[in-house]
């Protein structure tokens, strides 16, 4: 198989595993459509390994591209339907696929006593699809084309279990609540994305959507761009991204996300769709590199998300709003390094976050399915015992997320926060504080759900049960990868120390799609190797302190002085309370713009039908009465003398028809009598002479 | 020259008239549609009388009055035709062919 | 006859509908089967011949093809002028295949509510039809005004007699409101006529008018030129609807039985869009810049404010009965949709602001599409409305569960409405859009704000309505078909395969053309390229 046909093979395959559950999937049984709706998906990260290995770790090492499509076309406007592959995309692709099919094998499982089984399988076929079309679409509207489409799976799998009794309009509810959220960050986007279009059309006369064009436009006219503009559009572009990844102030849809299905948050609301606009904005850094605003406001941003989510997840019961909460963190960290122009940073925490958030949430999904449907981790406890497998992998995860080496989550994160102090940005200082603080916090609410969830006494009444093969495969997996993933990216200095190679393989990896200038070009000092490393390590230090430290604070009260948690709830009740109800941020939301939208939408109809149409209305009805009055003048007027003549005329005719009796021997005597008369009254006037003389006239006589 | 021109015009416009005059009577005075139809034709023929007169008398030894003459006669033919239909019609219709009783197309 | 068909191509679509509504005069009243069949099969004639009409038009070519041009009354110089190009095309095929398509729908006519008879319907249906396919295919403006009014009358009838509690008013309505239009049209019409020079005598050329363009500038001087432009704006606008002439659209759409609202909303506005293009823009092309930034306005306010209006069926709206004197809440899904025709409706017209290439296609396509779109939206409420005789939002209740199939097939269609991109309807909104933000005029002041951003801002504008789509359709969605249900519904059936056979067409053409929009933008892209750079507007630069 060429590389065209695999480019295209790895996103059509997802779809037609979509079509074939859809259309065929009620009629096949659940084996086939478990096997085609995983099978696709692993065909697909088998072709990804292969275009990985074959253009990327061998070979020049360069991006690779499919054929084009026609697609829009319309002169000065055209885009095509092209795949474009470099090494930013080539990452994604594995992480879609790779942790897309073991959470579609997970599903098998999950979802077995499900009845709209072949449904929920082609719906995530079919997110496959479009997060590929995303990632690898070579045109900004291609992006977004799979920015919507996921958009669309996330609100169907959100919404997916509607008819539930009881939560039934909760959770249609929430998928319409992600869905419209979204809608508002795409208006940025799209915005965002028609100022780039016509600013590049106007000035340099490049009609463009084309993501390399445009980054080719931009390189070759750097000076003689608009940067306030640009600056404008990268905020704007960047608001998409807070919709679809969850920042404040839009990031209010993801915890409510988490009715759907729990691999549905695994795949969706934690490793992939969630990330896309980490990607973007990684996508754009050709762009954002030169404004260091919008710098500024992505990582303020990034790190105030990071903190907030970070407290609103210490509080929280429900163990995936928990992880919820946590997933909105840590995207924050990630932007919080696009901010800092840490790119590469974003995406390698992007991946580590996929496999251990992935990890907790297929964990926290195991959990429910061993409990029978509990949620709330009040009713757990001592679960270590009874899911030993689920137990590990979930701690596995947990230390990983909280950062501990040599763990993933160790590397990507103190990449993160290195990259943020060393920064030459006003914030640089600022948000690495930020992040440390969460990341204190994170250790903490992380471990707090670990001890809860499986130390301790069982506090519920279920049988618990491990789960079934399928789910525990997936993870045994992802547990392995939230060890050994962060090995890709193990800092430079360390590895120059320890082993005397440069071991940072990730960063060198993408290094060619995200240019090392961006990456720190203005924004980086260029300090002195040995001063760099020596500081590195005093840092790697700090965070692992400040995570143990965070390990030991969860342990202290949830597993040694249980009664403190409940004293200090109690002790700060205004507090407590608007960090459990989630600093009233929906209530405000509802408040201040769903039900003001709402209600001048009821008086703008309200408008339309007094006013606009009561003024037509009121033109009808003033025209139908003043044609009243004119109805009044015509009749007692106009009319009137029209109609006297006609009664005149009525009456004579009246008396005259009884000379019409129908009697023919009366007409014909009135006309013989007539007659009569006649000659008689000629023969009066005219005298006999004259009747004679006309005859002689005529020669008669 | 035909045999009635040795007589005075005068003489075969009395007849004429007279004729006319019986036909008049007739229609006039009877009931029966069939001796109406009958008083028409003579009324017709009447008139026929007066174009062959004045034919010779007139436009001597023209044709035209003739011609009237002979085209009155046809109509005449026609009109009876259709006449005596209608006629019968009626009388199948109302078992009668008395005219002053036929009054339904009346107001 | 192979010959005949091929010259008269055209004059076919057209006449054959009314062929058929004068065969089925003469067709007793109580032969209903066969009263049905006569009318597909004269429905189905015109949608044939349109195989022959897109295998043979060249889109290649900007010029108007299938031209067929006779004397009428010579006396005034009217001509049987015939002929489309780009920007009629797509709309010739709209109307075989939507007329087609009611008259499936219209099957089930005994059973509805008001039932009137059928042979009147159906003969007043193809009428309409001719009406209609004549309207997009006149060039000459006399006839065009003729086929304008054959639109009027059949219209009026099919909402008056077959259809809802209050189809006196709405046909009323819609009939004079159309009627005001119409006598501001004439008008014009007549000036133009009076004013005219074609080889020494008057005329009603279109397309004289079009090539004389300057000269009918140059001696009516701008500002009359102005007050003509407005007198055919305003006709037209009624007919789009534009804000504030659109409160027929409501009352009528609600009103009208499901085929009629389908062709209401599918085709009839898209003669106001149409009139717009074929004859304001192209008698009048300095006027039209002129007037692009008070288009550019209306656009934005027909947008959110018929989004708005849509939304406001969820909560419902508080209205006063006459009749009883009660306040009542309406919560009417078709109006629901009703709005958002006219939101939909804006697009066009900020794609028309504009005057670009991806503009004007956008509102061509736009056209097209909100056809298809919003003629399946009704086809489906008609559905609904069939099995429990209201449309009261609020009433229904996770009826997605006994129909699954209708609730799938409307969650596409809801879809394709607020503009999911992979769907045909984002295509054309995402063109207008692109077209309004490339519109830039940096030497005058709107408003207040210099012409360069002025465009930009009232687009950025527009894109709000996308999210208020978004919300109304979605929270309408979630009201109807999901949450539990509503144990009234539970025994409702499903989508009945005739049913199916009028919507799916529509579904599948929605899917397509979102995935190949060059199988319709290519149809009309050059004629589109010809009319940008009749009109010239000054920002028009773009390579």
């Amino acid at each position: 198989m060429g590389t065209n046909n695999m480019l295209f093979a790895v996103i059509l395959l997802p779809f037609a595993g979509f079509l074939f559950n859809l259309l065929a999937g009620s009629f096949v049984g659940k084996k086939l459509v478990s096997l085609v709706g995983c099978g696709v998906v692993i065909i697909s990260f088998i072709l990804s390994a292969q275009i990985f290995m074959s253009s990327f770790l061998q070979g020049a090492s360069t991006a690779v591209q499919s054929n084009s499509i026609r697609w829009i076309d319309v002169l000065d406007f055209n885009v095509d339907i092209t795949l474009y592959v470099d090494h930013l995309t080539i990452v994604m692709m594995l992480v879609v696929t790779g942790v897309g099919s073991l959470i579609h094998i997970y599903s098998v499982g999950y979802m077995h006593d499900d009845k709209r089984f072949n449904r929920y399988f082609s719906y995530i076929n079919l997110f496959t699809s479009f997060m590929l079309l995303l990632i690898m679409g070579k045109s900004l509207l291609l992006m977004f084309v799979g920015w919507e489409g996921v958009g669309l799976c996330s609100y169907l799998l959100i919404g997916f279990w509607f008819d539930d009794k009881e939560k039934g309009i909760s959770n249609s509810l929430a998928g319409m609540k992600a869905f419209i959220v979204n809608r508002v960050g795409d208006l940025s986007f799209t915005i965002g994305l028609m100022i780039l279009f016509t600013y590049l059309g106007e000035k340099f006369n490049v009609w463009t959507l084309d993501i390399l064009k445009i980054k080719d436009v931009v390189a070759t006219n750097e000076t003689a761009l608009n940067i306030p503009l640009l600056t404008a559009v990268c905020i704007l572009l960047f608001g998409g991204a807070c919709g679809k990844s969850a920042q404040i102030p839009l990031y209010v849809w993801l915890p409510d996300a988490m009715a759907g299905p729990t691999p549905v948050s695994a795949l969706i609301h934690a490793a992939t769709m969630v990330t896309a606009g980490v990607y973007m904005v990684a996508r754009f850094n050709f762009i954002f590199a030169l404004c260091p605003t919008a710098l500024a406001v992505v990582a303020l941003v990034g790190a105030t998300t990071a903190l907030f989510a970070a407290t609103i997840g210490m509080t929280q019961f429900d163990i995936k709003k928990v992880l919820a909460y946590s997933t909105v963190s840590q995207l924050g960290y990630m932007f919080l390094a696009c901010g800092v122009g840490a790119f590469i940073a974003a995406i390698f925490h992007l991946v580590t976050h996929a496999f251990f958030k992935a990890c907790l949430f297929l964990g926290s999904g195991s959990v429910i399915h061993g409990t029978g449907g509990e949620q709330d981790i009040r009713h757990m406890g001592g679960l270590r015992k009874k899911m030993p497998i689920t137990f590990i992998t979930f701690a596995i995860a947990t230390i990983a997320i909280a950062g501990i080496p040599p763990l993933a989550g160790f590397f990507s994160k103190d990449e993160i926060l290195w990259k943020a102090f060393s920064s030459n940005l006003a914030v640089g200082k600022l948000v690495w504080i930020i992040g440390l603080i969460t990341a204190f916090i994170t250790a903490f609410y992380m471990f707090r759900l670990l001890f809860l969830t499986f130390f301790g006494d069982y506090r519920g009444h279920h049988h618990v049960h491990e789960s079934p093969f399928t789910m525990v495969f997936a993870l045994i997996v992802l547990a392995t990868l939230s060890v050994i993933g962060g090995w890709v990216g193990i800092p430079d200095a360390l590895g120059e120390k320890v082993i005397h190679t440069q071991t940072n393989k990730f960063e060198h990896f993408l290094d060619k799609s995200i240019p090392h200038e961006a990456k720190s070009g203005p924004l980086h000092k260029e300090n002195s190797h040995e001063h760099h490393s020596s500081a590195e390590f005093i840092l790697m230090g700090v965070s692992i302190l400040v995570a143990l430290s965070g390990i030991f604070l969860a342990y202290y009260l949830y597993m040694k002085k249980k009664e403190i948690p409940a004293k200090i709830a109690s002790s700060f009740p205004e507090l407590y309370n608007t960090i459990y109800n989630k600093y009233f941020v929906d209530e405000a939301y509802s408040s201040a713009i769903v039900q003001p939208l709402i209600a001048s939408s009821v008086q703008t109809c309200r408008f339309d039908n007094t006013a606009v149409d009561g003024s037509v209305n009121t033109i009808a009805y003033s025209t139908g009465n003043s044609s009243k009055y004119v109805g009044v003048f015509d009749n007692n007027a106009v009319d009137a003398a029209v109609n006297g003549v006609a009664n005149e005329v009525y009456s004579t005719g009246g008396q005259l028809r009884l000379l019409q009796s129908g009697n023919i021997k009366m007409y014909l005597s009135i006309a013989v009598v007539s007659s009569i008369l006649i000659m008689a009254v000629l023969w009066s006037i005219l005298e006999w002479k004259q009747v004679k003389d006309f005859l002689v006239s005529l020669g008669l006589l | 020259m035909l045999w009635f021109t040795k007589y005075p015009v005068e003489n075969l416009l009395i007849l004429s008239s007279a004729v006319f005059c019986f036909g008049i009577y007739t229609i006039v005075t009877r009931k029966n549609a069939v001796s109406i139809l009958m008083g028409v034709e003579l009324v017709l023929n009447s008139v026929n009388l007066n174009f062959i007169t004045f034919s010779q008398f007139v436009d001597n030894a023209g044709i035209s009055g003739n011609m009237v003459a002979i085209f009155v006669i046809v109509l005449a033919a026609a009109e009876a035709s259709v006449a005596l239909a209608i006629i019968l019609g009626i009388y199948q219709n109302f078992g009668r062919v008395d005219v002053d009783k036929l009054t339904s197309l009346r107001n | 006859m192979n010959e005949f068909i091929t010259n008269h191509l055209l004059s076919l679509i057209i006449f054959v509908p009314l062929i058929g509504a004068t065969v089925i005069l003469f067709i007793p009243n109580n032969q209903r089967l066969l009263i049905k069949i006569a009318s597909l099969v004269s429905a189905a004639i015109p949608l044939l011949l349109c195989y022959p009409l897109l295998n043979e038009y060249n889109s290649a070519s900007a010029q108007f093809q299938f031209v067929e041009r006779a004397n009428w009354i010579e006396y005034f110089n009217i001509e049987y002028y015939i002929g489309i190009d780009g920007l009629s095309i797509s709309m010739v095929l709209l109307t075989a295949m939507l007329s087609f398509i009611c008259i499936i729908a219209s099957w089930n006519i005994e059973h509805w509510k008001v039932n009137k008879g059928i042979k009147g319907y159906f003969c007043l249906f193809l009428l309409l039809q001719t009406g209609m396919t004549g309207v997009f295919c006149a060039l000459d403006f006399f006839l065009f005004y003729v086929f304008w009014e054959l639109v009027l009358l059949p219209m009026y009838f099919l909402i008056g007699i077959w259809g809802g509690p209050r189809r006196e008013y709405a046909a009323m309505k819609f009939f004079l409101y159309t009627l005001v239009g119409s006598v501001l049209m004439l008008v014009v019409m007549l000036a133009l006529y009076f004013t005219s020079n074609k080889d020494g005598a008057f005329t009603f050329d279109l397309l004289w008018y079009k090539e004389n363009a300057s000269k009918i500038l140059t001696s009516w001087g701008s500002k009359w030129v102005m007050v003509g432009f407005v007198g055919l704006f305003i006709g037209f606008a009624i007919k789009v609807p534009i804000f504030p002439f659109h409160t027929w659209l409501p009352d009528a759409h609600v009103e009208a039985p499901t085929p009629v609202s389908v062709i209401l909303a599918g085709v009839l506005l898209k003669m106001g869009v149409y009139g717009l293009l074929r004859i304001s823009y192209c008698v009048f092309p300095d006027a039209a810049i002129q007037f692009s930034p008070i288009m550019m306005i209306l656009g934005a306010v027909n947008i959110i404010y018929g989004a708005m209006c849509s939304m406001a069926q969820i909560r419902g709206v508080p209205r006063l009965d006459k009749s009883t004197g009660q306040m009542t809440i309406e919560q009417d899904w078709k109006k629901l949709i009703a709005y958002s025709s006219v939101s939909h409706m804006g697009y066009c017209l900020i794609g028309m602001a504009a005057v670009t290439t991806a503009g004007i296609t956008g509102a061509v396509f736009e056209m097209w599409n909100h056809g298809i779109i919003t003629g399946a939206l009704f086809l489906l409420v008609g559905v609904l409305y069939d099995r429990a005789h209201h449309r009261n939002i609020n009433e229904f209740g996770g009826l997605w569960a006994p129909m699954p199939y209708y609730g799938g097939i409307t969650a596409v269609m809801f879809m394709a409405s607020l503009g999911l991109p992979g769907l045909a309807g984002f295509i054309s909104e995402a063109l207008c859009l692109i077209g309004g933000f490339q519109a830039s005029d940096p030497t005058n002041y709107y408003l207040g704000i210099s012409g360069a951003y002025f465009y930009k801002i009232l687009t950025g504008i527009c894109a709000i309505g996308v999210v208020l789509g978004a919300g109304y359709f979605l929270w309408s969605y979630q009201r109807i078909f999901l949450g539990s249900l509503n144990t009234k519904y539970a025994g409702i059936s499903d989508i009945s395969t005739r049913e199916l056979i009028t919507i799916v067409p529509l579904l599948i053409i929605t899917i397509l053309l979102g995935i190949q929009p060059t199988l319709m933008t290519d149809l009309f892209i050059n004629s589109v390229k010809e009319f940008v750079s009749f009109i010239g507007m000054p920002w028009i630069t773009t390579g």
